[in-house]
């Protein structure tokens, strides 16, 4: 057992490690880059004018802070703990990710970079990243798999009327990771001048600690907003799991506060032991994949595996490498949720709360629906309602049996 | 002497650059890759790049990502890798041979069983492709201590301070990628490539190979004027490729017969 660190908000290190974990595990010919990147973001950090400058755009532009709402009926419903949702859903385009790409896209403009490319799974991240391009008149190519074109209907046709070019991939499953993977290969070759917004707490350092940073604007809200309506922390915060970033930016404000518990919810797709899920964290073996260290679902030869989830956001085999550390140290405890649970708890909400939840959301709605029960009246959970569902429409009827 | 430096010394001697053929361990399956495989040193490979299939080749174009996985699909492993190995060093005790990769496969072996097993298999050395000199220490101890070089690679982006950190604790040669991008996708001009080559060999002894972008027995021969080694890969797992509807004899010859007509030119360039 190692010693409980003083803080554990303290990471990564200067070599941009959380304990085994992180890294910069890329080609050669993208470390001074990404060196390069890390000084960029060191130096912005320290500047209040690159502070000032994305605090306006969070407040006009996203219009931050998105409400803590209590969610009055479904806490009624589970007769337990009460139930905060942290609305993200409300942000400008629909997500959480907006956060973190207006913070990639000032640095991207601070380093002189004049192409925006990015990856992009449920869309939400593509979505966001041509929003800021289109915002700030750059070009931007967002790399998504087909099969991810294919249930993401309306978020490609919203990419593309911001002006970005979706580069369908078509190499190994299709989804998120292979859309990684084509990034990267794009990054690789155009070094001098695109800059490479990644959506997730992923990648390699700086990425992880940079993404968490530009999303933890959505734990601090929820930590002075609890307090103003409860004059309390939560007993227990909790958000969905992909790659982890609206989990990240929602746990780190939490994570020195002893007396709140936190979960992170993965995908279990059809069941966790099925060959058919997304719960890396639960069932995947420390292992290398687009620049760091982290968790992985992997073949015993080392070879990735391909995730599944019904939700294309968390359709991915690896994880923040934040997460994989906070994991092992005991900090923060995950579960998961199956395709089936989580779309249970994606029409409980829109029918008892009026809100339709996006998918990945959804799972750290139906974590709260398992926990909920069992936890005294006096008790609060803060959930992040990461995106809305409107994008996840067709998927989620034909999954319900009805054609639209 | 290593199998790596004596080869180099002998081609100083000789006066020319090494021909290093790439084939995929595995494309299309075991025994077809072992039938090119037993047939490069013949045909004038003078040392031989070992591809290591992995799932998510992220700095791999389209040929050799296609390589990789028809090799999964057939079921190669890193365990079966060696075992190729193994079998290829009973017939031939000196052409150097090198695992060219990515880490997660090697990690998954389990790093120091990898290095020991490989070494034993009769490898010479390793190019991970993602395992930069910030994290190449895990590597580079266990596979020191085994007799395998782990070779560094140096890119058109590298500049004089990274470039000094990549030589301290680089071993068997210097891997020049020549552009800046994946594998098989661009092509460098000539010119731009020997100066950087020179600027290598201003400060290092090791042997430069160059590689990504090297199509023709023509662009080989103009790098190996220069060079310690021309590297060829996408072109040959292309070749392979475009065959892979035919026999498994005409699979193995469209790849064998065009090395050998690499390694002529190669060979002539300085003449």
């Amino acid at each position: 057992m190692t010693a409980r660190p003083n803080s554990w908000r303290a990471g990564p290190d200067a070599s941009g490690h959380f304990g085994a974990y992180g890294g910069r595990f890329v080609a050669e010919t993208l470390m001074p880059l990404v060196l390069e990147l890390e000084k960029a973001y060191e130096a912005a950090k320290k500047d209040p004018a690159f502070h000032a400058e994305l605090d306006g755009l969070l407040r006009h532009f996203v219009g931050r802070p998105s409400p803590l709402y209590f969610a009055e009926r479904l806490t009624s419903r589970f007769t337990g703990a009460k139930i905060y949702l942290k609305r993200e859903d409300l942000n400008h385009t629909g997500a959480h990710k907006i956060n973190n790409c207006l913070g990639q896209i000032l640095l991207a403009r601070r380093m002189g970079k004049t192409r925006i490319i990015a990856e992009t799974g449920a869309g939400q991240h593509g979505v966001a990243t041509a929003t800021v391009a289109a915002r700030f008149g750059l070009p931007c190519v967002i790399y998504m798999g087909e099969v991810d074109i294919e249930r993401q209907k309306p978020n490609v046709f919203r990419m593309r009327l911001l002006g970005a070019e979706v580069r369908p991939v078509s190499s190994g499953s299709c989804t998120l990771k292979d859309a990684m993977n084509e990034a990267l290969r794009d990054w690789v070759a155009n070094v001098h001048d695109t800059f490479y917004i990644i959506g997730s707490a992923a990648g390699p350092h700086p990425y992880p600690a940079m993404v968490r940073d530009f999303q933890t604007v959505i734990g601090e809200e929820t930590r002075s907003q609890m307090l103003e309506a409860e004059g309390r922390l939560p007993d227990l915060v909790t958000a969905c799991v992909g790659g982890g970033s609206n989990a990240i930016g929602m746990f780190h404000p939490f994570l020195d506060d002893a007396d709140v518990e936190i979960h992170g919810v993965e995908a279990a797709g059809e069941g966790v032991d099925t060959a058919h899920h997304a719960a890396t964290l639960s069932k995947g073996a420390p292992g290398v994949l687009h620049g760091a260290r982290s968790y992985l679902l992997q073949t015993a030869d080392g070879q990735v595996n391909e995730a599944h989830s019904i939700s294309a956001g968390l359709d991915y085999p690896g994880v923040g490498p934040e997460h994989a550390w906070l994991k092992d140290q005991g900090r923060v405890k995950y579960f998961s949720a199956t395709d089936r649970d989580a779309l249970e708890a994606f029409t409980l909400l829109s029918k008892l709360e009026g809100i339709i939840p996006a998918l990945e959301s959804a799972h750290a709605l139906a974590h709260v629906a398992r926990v909920a029960p069992q936890m005294g009246k006096d008790r609060i959970i803060a959930v992040c309602l990461s995106g809305r569902g409107d994008k996840d429409v067709f998927t989620a009827a034909a999954a319900l049996g009805e054609t639209i | 002497m290593s199998r790596i430096a004596a080869r180099f010394a002998e081609l100083r001697r000789a006066n020319r650059a090494a021909f290093v053929p790439f084939i995929t361990a595995g494309d299309p399956d075991s025994a077809t890759s072992f039938a090119v495989l037993e047939k490069l040193a013949a045909a004038g490979a003078d040392l031989i790049e070992l591809g290591v299939p992995f799932s998510d080749p992220m700095a791999d174009g389209p040929a050799i990502q296609a390589s990789s996985l028809r090799a999964l699909k057939s079921g190669m492993t890193l365990a079966k890798v060696l075992e190729l190995v193994r079998r290829f060093r009973e017939r031939d005790s000196h052409t150097p041979l090198v695992l060219m990769g990515y880490y997660n496969p090697i990690h998954a072996y389990g790093t120091a069983r990898f290095a020991k097993d490989a070494a034993q298999a009769g490898v010479d050395g390793l190019i991970t492709v993602d395992l930069p000199p910030e994290e190449d220490d895990v590597l580079r101890a266990p596979a020191a201590g085994h007799g395998l070089d782990v070779i560094r690679l140096v890119t058109p982006t590298t500049g004089e301070k990274r470039l000094e950190r990549i030589l301290s604790g680089a071993s068997g040669f210097l891997y020049y990628v020549s552009v800046a991008g994946i594998t098989g996708t661009k092509q460098a001009a000539a010119a731009d490539v020997e100066a950087a080559v020179g600027r290598l060999k201003a400060r290092t002894d090791l042997p430069i190979a160059v590689g990504f972008g090297i199509r023709t027995p023509e662009e080989a021969a103009r790098i190996a004027r220069f060079a310690d080694a021309a590297v060829v890969g996408t072109a040959i797992v292309r070749k392979m490729g475009e065959n892979m509807a035919n026999r498994h004899a005409e699979i193995v010859d469209s790849a064998v017969n065009f090395c050998e007509s690499l390694a002529k030119s190669v060979h002539a360039a300085r003449k």
